[in-house]
């Protein structure tokens, strides 16, 4: 790839072939429904939609960057430590962003306690970094990294979506489901608190597999 | 003693790190196809817990967190280093993982042959880095305690890639619908386990 | 120069290392005091809210100053005199560890219309992590006047409910001794009949047992204040 750089040096900020780096991740190559990159860290967020927007953000923020960073330094990493050194990057971008989730949205910070934390050990980084952005130039790989942050946060917000909405009957912390329909108020409703257990997590991602692989049969496993 | 029982018990079977947190979900998905090669990695994992949680662990409660180098001197006792946390303790886990790679290739080819591979995957299995910061998140007091639950969580970790790689084995000959097979069938099992494990959920011993 | 030669390799760790220490001690003194203030502001918010007084998060500081007439520290049953460390910097954690009579407590005196309140701050375990919440009485030292509980990570939907009015308003009125003794006051799974019952949450047993013990445990120091209080002669209280 780098070489492909070289020779086409006019290839414009915002190329096919850019762009594509940018969309790919929502659907063909999905970090985590096809990659199987970042379960990690991730699911135990997904009860409600403002803790997986939060944590979405972040880790794109943190893919993006760490991404710019070790391309900027791709030439200059010693080979032998390669992979101590993406661990710092990483790691240092990780304590930035958790201190400031600390100071300026400090309830969320809460919610996501160690999960925070854990975007380290988030396969996706190392994958992309290991992946991309040690071949690639500067921009390209933080399209990359903003396209995988991003396919990844549109996943983590599905799910949460999905379960809270049937979970609490709430989107974004507001009550969506009438309050008339609650078997308690004489209606016919009863949330499933099920969703809200962790097993559950797992079975919506299932079902989102199932769905994004019907329509693409090519990645369908043997 | 009956404290760290429990602890033990409720780290392996209630808090389970796959089916309570999904910590350690990549290569759980990635090693499950045979139990062979899943119980090297589990093994491998617990072992890894075993030493990297207890050195965490001191790493923290003497030099991190607030107030914890009282003991050095009296004027260090202000300093408050817990935002170093992350880098420490995933410098700790790669430093220890490579050492241990080098340890068990000098010392024990046939362990390091069964072991070996997977100890690269080890050091960004979050499952480590999970327990490191799952004894500071929740105060564990003694080196004891933090020890415990390293190695309970080790152990839980390792049943549970154990017991999904023997499902996935019989599956070979199961018919599952084309889009579900491999990975969109294992996220079920997972789920459908880690309900059987809430079993498990309010035991007390 | 080699990349990969062996003092390539050092420099460049060198100064890697210096590169991100100075940025993450620059990132984490800069951001430093807007997150004592959040985690202060936090707790004089819960403590005012077991008064029933709702701030918002900013406003919280002006109206705990405009509230809360005096905060004092008791050990063992007594006030203490001069406290090793103010009220409001007691670290609930470590002193809860302790014995009760060892225990060095906060304990806020509100004022609110007129009325006199006692704040005690309680913490306990839940069943994924530490439950803590702030009880207010009346000034019988005996009636409670409301509650609030927190947790650190309970179930969503199940345990995660001690901290929704649903479960907190049950507290009202309840006693937390009768006569002399101290009985605490139990969180029952079904009816809740006396004076010293509430109704748990159904689907979180162990939280419920975990806010039961949190209260029993952490109301008993208390209790033998409010109950030297109320032994003392007449006129020593005026």
């Amino acid at each position: 790839m780098s070489s492909e750089v070289k020779t086409a040096p006019k290839e414009g900020l915002f190329s096919k072939k850019n762009r594509q780096l940018l969309k790919d991740p929502f659907n063909m190559q999905n970090p985590v429904t096809v990659q199987v990159l970042g379960i990690c860290s991730s699911l135990a967020i997904t009860v409600k939609l403002q803790p997986a927007i939060v944590m979405g953000v972040s880790v794109l923020a943190v893919v993006a960057f760490s991404n710019l960073i070790t391309s900027l330094m791709r030439n200059l990493i010693p080979n032998r430590i390669r992979i101590i050194v993406q661990l710092v990057v990483v790691a240092a971008l990780v304590i930035v962003v958790d201190q400031i989730l600390k100071a300026y949205v400090y309830d969320v910070s809460k919610q996501l306690s160690v999960f925070v934390g854990l975007i380290i050990t988030n396969c996706i980084l190392m994958g992309r970094i290991e992946a991309f952005a040690l071949s690639n130039s500067p921009w390209k790989s933080f399209l990359d990294g903003i396209g995988n942050g991003a396919g990844y946060a549109a996943v983590l917000i599905i799910i949460a979506f999905i379960r809270e909405l049937l979970g609490s009957g709430q989107l974004y912390g507001v009550q969506v489901i009438p309050h008339s329909w609650y078997i308690q108020n004489g209606g016919f409703y009863s949330n499933n608190g099920f969703m809200l257990l962790p097993p559950m997590a797992l079975i919506v991602v299932a079902v989102i597999i199932w769905i994004q692989r019907s329509k693409f049969k090519s990645l369908i496993e043997e | 003693m009956g404290e760290l029982l429990n602890l033990f018990i409720k780290s392996i079977f209630i808090e389970n790190m796959i089916f309570a947190f999904f910590l350690g979900m990549c290569s759980y998905l990635a090693v499950s196809k045979t139990v062979k090669t899943a119980l090297g990695l589990g093994v491998a994992v617990t072992f890894v817990l075993l030493i990297t949680v207890p050195i965490n662990f001191l790493l923290d409660t003497y030099l991190l967190k607030a107030g914890a180098m009282a003991w050095i001197s009296e004027d260090l006792a202000k300093y408050d280093l817990s935002f170093l946390s992350f880098i420490m303790f995933i410098a700790i886990i790669a430093a220890i993982v490579q050492l241990l790679e080098m340890v068990v290739e000098k010392f024990s080819p046939s362990l390091y042959n069964a072991l070996g591979i997977f100890l690269p995957l080890i050091a960004v299995n979050c499952a480590i880095l999970g327990a490191a910061l799952f004894v500071q998140e929740r105060g564990y007091k003694t080196l004891a305690e933090a020890t415990t639950f390293g190695v309970g969580s080790g152990v839980g970790w390792a049943l549970a890639i154990v017991a999904v790689a023997a499902i996935r084995e019989r599956l070979k000959y199961s018919h599952i619908p084309a889009p579900l097979r491999g990975l969109g069938i294992t996220f079920i099992i997972t789920g459908l386990m880690g309900m059987a494990f809430m079993g498990f959920m309010g035991i007390k011993l | 120069m080699d990349i990969n030669s062996n003092k390539y390799t050092y420099i460049f760790s060198i100064i890697m290392v210096i590169v991100v220490a100075a940025l993450l001690s620059y990132t984490a003194l800069s951001l430093k005091a807007p997150q004592e203030a959040n985690i202060e502001l936090e707790k004089k918010q819960e403590i005012l809210l077991s008064i029933n007084v709702k701030v918002e998060r900013e406003a919280a500081g002006k109206a705990f100053d405009k509230y809360i007439k005096q905060s004092l520290v008791i050990q063992g049953g007594k006030v203490l005199e001069k406290p090793t460390v103010p009220a409001f910097s007691i670290d609930m954690a470590s002193t809860v560890a302790k014995p009760g009579p060892e225990r060095e407590l906060p304990l806020y005196v509100a004022e609110v219309d007129g009325k006199e309140f006692y704040i005690l701050p309680v913490r306990g375990k839940g069943l994924w992590g530490p439950v803590w919440g702030n009880v207010a009485m009346e000034k019988d030292g005996n009636t409670v006047y409301g509650v609030t509980f927190g947790h650190k990570g309970e179930t969503p939907g199940l345990g995660a409910e001690i901290s929704l009015p649903i479960f907190t308003d049950q507290f009202k009125g309840k006693k937390i001794s009768e006569g002399t003794e101290f009985v605490s006051i139990e969180v029952r799974k079904g009816e809740a009949t006396t004076a010293h019952q509430v109704n748990g949450i159904s689907g979180g047993t162990i939280t419920s047992v975990g806010v039961q013990d949190m209260l029993k445990d952490c109301l008993a120091p208390y209790a033998d204040y409010f109950l030297s209080l109320s032994n003392a002669p007449k006129d020593s209280a005026l």
